[in-house]
């Protein structure tokens, strides 16, 4: 039974040294998406184009504009001389957010009243608009505590109330920058080990499938169960190799910390892999040409990614989604994931996760080999 | 049957509705070469896919050599080699490498299968070739190159699938040439062909139609068993001379072959006359005209026809 997995390691391993451009294949695009997500995918906005009115022209409308602008979260698309102008440089989506400030503005505030500022916000894109929405607050908000105490301190007190501040310090554990890519890194690890062997190890069987090579080898005293082993552990090294790879760069380049023990990684990316080849043999299973299997492989992995709380938080999904997110084996080891780079945390805290992807894994396995040698007749 | 090496008994595999095989009995010699023939869907390869231990049958039983293949399918297969239809070559690896990996899964010593696979290269004028990726291969020197992979573990027993579909007149010959050695050697060899003349070169032919054997003999046999006789007319409207005979009393069909047609008849000797004159009568002329020996195609058309009408 050894010898025969061997030999048939030996002929993987010989047909993957022959092809120079897997190589190529399995490095460089990783890498690329690695670089994408990290500076591309952030929950941070800078550079909102902005359309800014200021019918007030005073110099406290003129300060506040100012704050607007020196943020860096806004950048003055377009000039606006009407109200007219700011409504429709937002309908044609010309800018994100046009912002108002009234007339009266700064008479307002001089005698103590709250002074409203007007903001509307392009809603298509409801991620960017809540974002910004939230700084205009921001910036509006502290411009204004800031006139107060000003204004208290010149009247001595008789204008402007006595500012009983509370002042909410938010302060985020292990991510202490709120840094996105710190996020993001370690999720894309996970994402791109699941694509890439899934989509291995079902190219791999349906080719033989095509080809015939399968029919021909099983008629010699190869198992199916050895073929299945000689066929995937290739595959599950190269997903070793590439987490490997991908998390390295992503801790040189983006300065992602490590912080947890590697061995706890190293088994939860075992268990994760195991998971991962079982779905690229159980899509091998119902597939018989590589066409039915590029397609597969994209209903399959797109709802596993979208449910795996990688970008969309489990918690607000409906509730029957959330039960679905039980079973995707990504949702579990990129908690494994996160905890190990950036908690630090060990098996003690990671044991729920570890037992759920290896119930995954085996259950999967279990029915991937059952089917893969139901469709040999 | 005593001595034989695969005996297959009340073989029978149904896919939904279609009965692919039914309650197939045969059973084959070492040394003997045995064809199935029949036509497309008729259950050639999926009675090929039973024997190699792919595909379990429904029902019956086969035993190689005395194992129940069914039962222990991973030790009939060290005994057994079976050649698909297509036969399924790495093709980004080369001649070598392919009949090596082979021999090393049914684990053949080094020096066995190096020495064994150098004379059935040079048998097959493949040896300039060693080094070359299968996927740069011919289609003929594709298919010498399965039959060297199936061999390389000298099998009992080898099943082979229209292995000569597609593949050139000379390349048919040298493997051709390959089976009789074998048979030399005492393998016992089941083979389904598309090509007549191949099926006439079997040792006995089982005819298959709808999964069912209709007939089982040697070829000489099987035209034994072929009721009236052939006239053979030779002209150059093959066609008009169907139209012209096939209502006559005593034709029982027509075949069209490349010369002119062959005719079924009750009775050469009553019906030569009795054609000749209905041929000259509709105005068609003929070269030549005579009773001929049946051949192996006109035997299935007519057997297969007999079938039909007793159907
Ligand atoms: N895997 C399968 N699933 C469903 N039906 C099948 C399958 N394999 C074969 N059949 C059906 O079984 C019947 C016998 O097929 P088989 O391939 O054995 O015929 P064959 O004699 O080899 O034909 P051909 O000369 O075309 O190769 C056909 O009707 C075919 O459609
Ligand atoms: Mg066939």
């Amino acid at each position: 039974m050894f010898g025969r997995i061997f030999h048939l390691l030996v002929k993987e391993f010989l047909q993957m040294k022959r092809d120079k451009s897997a190589r190529f294949r399995l490095l460089v695009p990783p890498v690329i998406q690695m670089l994408l997500f990290g500076y591309a995918a952030t929950f941070e906005v800078f550079n909102v184009s902005t359309a800014i009115l200021d019918l007030d022209r005073s110099q406290e409308s003129r300060a506040l504009t100012d704050a607007f602008v020196h943020s860096s979260r806004f950048r003055i698309a377009v000039p606006a001389a009407s109200e007219r102008d700011v409504r429709d440089a937002v309908e044609r989506s010309d800018v994100q957010v046009g912002i108002v400030i009234p007339a009266g503005f700064a008479e307002l505030l001089k005698k103590g009243r709250t002074s409203p500022v007007q903001a509307l916000v392009d809603g298509t894109n409801s991620n960017t608009a809540l974002i910004a929405l939230g700084y205009v607050g921001q910036i509006a908000g502290s411009f204004g505590q800031d006139y107060a105490r000003n204004l208290a301190e010149r009247t001595g007190r008789a204008l402007g109330r006595p500012m009983v501040s509370v002042g909410l310090e938010e302060r985020y554990w292990y991510n202490p920058n709120l840094n996105s890519r710190w996020f993001f890194v370690p999720g894309v690890i996970g994402t791109l080990a699941l694509i890439t062997i899934v989509n291995l190890t079902a190219f791999a069987i349906v080719r033989e499938r095509e080809v015939g090579t399968l029919e021909q080898i099983l008629v010699t005293p190869l198992r199916p169960v050895e073929f299945i082993i000689g066929k995937t552990l290739p595959f599950f090294l190269i997903g070793l190799l590439e987490v490997s790879i991908v998390a390295g760069f992503g801790m040189a380049w983006f300065h992602v910390p490590f912080r947890g023990n590697p061995l706890v990684l190293l088994l939860g990316t075992c268990l994760f892999l195991l998971a991962a080849l079982a779905i690229g043999l159980l899509i091998s299973t119902v597939c018989t040409t590589q066409q039915q299997a590029f397609s597969s492989n994209f209903f399959v992995l797109n709802p596993m990614f979208i449910l795996s709380g990688f970008s969309f938080p489990i918690p607000s999904m409906p509730q029957a989604l959330q039960w679905l997110t039980y079973a995707d084996p990504l949702r579990y080891y990129l908690v494994i994931i996160r905890a190990t780079f950036l908690k630090g945390v060990g098996l003690d805290a990671l044991w729920p996760q570890m037992l759920a992807l290896a119930a995954i894994a085996l259950g999967l396995l279990t029915v991937a080999v059952l089917r893969f040698r139901k469709s040999l007749d | 049957m005593a001595g034989a090496i695969v005996e297959a008994t009340g073989l029978s595999k149904r896919f939904g509705a279609v009965m692919a095989v039914d309650g197939l009995s045969f059973a084959v010699q070492p040394g003997e070469i045995f064809g199935l023939v029949g036509p497309d869907g008729a259950g050639k390869t999926t009675t090929m896919r039973m024997l190699a231990g792919v595909m379990r049958s429904d029902d019956g039983s086969i035993t190689v050599d005395g194992i129940d293949v069914r039962a222990h399918p991973e030790q009939a297969k060290r005994h057994v080699s079976y050649m698909p239809q297509r036969f399924g070559l790495y093709e980004d690896l080369t001649v070598e490498e392919n009949i090596r990996f082979y021999a090393d899964l049914f684990e053949v010593p080094r020096r066995l299968w190096e020495e064994r696979a150098a004379a059935m290269l040079t048998a097959s004028n493949m040896t300039p070739f060693r080094k070359r990726l299968a996927g740069q291969l011919s289609g003929g020197m594709k298919q010498k190159l399965g039959l060297t992979c199936s061999l390389v573990h000298t099998p009992r027993v080898l099943l082979l699938d229209e292995p000569t579909t597609g593949v050139d007149p000379l390349s048919r010959r040298e493997f051709w040439q390959i089976l009789y050695s074998l048979r030399g050697e005492g393998v016992a060899m089941v083979i389904s062909t598309a090509y007549l003349d191949e099926a006439e070169r079997c040792d006995r032919l089982a005819l298959l139609h709808d999964g069912r054997m209709v007939h089982c003999d040697t070829p000489a046999g099987l035209k034994a068993k072929m009721p009236g006789a052939m006239i053979e007319v030779a002209a150059a409207e093959p066609r008009r001379v169907r139209d012209a005979v096939q209502k006559l009393p005593g034709v029982a069909g027509v075949l069209l072959i490349g010369i002119g047609a062959h005719i079924h008849v009750d009775d050469a000797g009553r019906r030569l006359p009795e054609i000749a004159a209905a041929l000259s009568a509709a105005g068609i002329a003929t070269t030549e005209i005579g009773e001929v020996a049946p051949s192996i195609e006109d035997l299935f058309v007519a057997l297969l026809e007999n079938e039909r009408n007793a159907a």
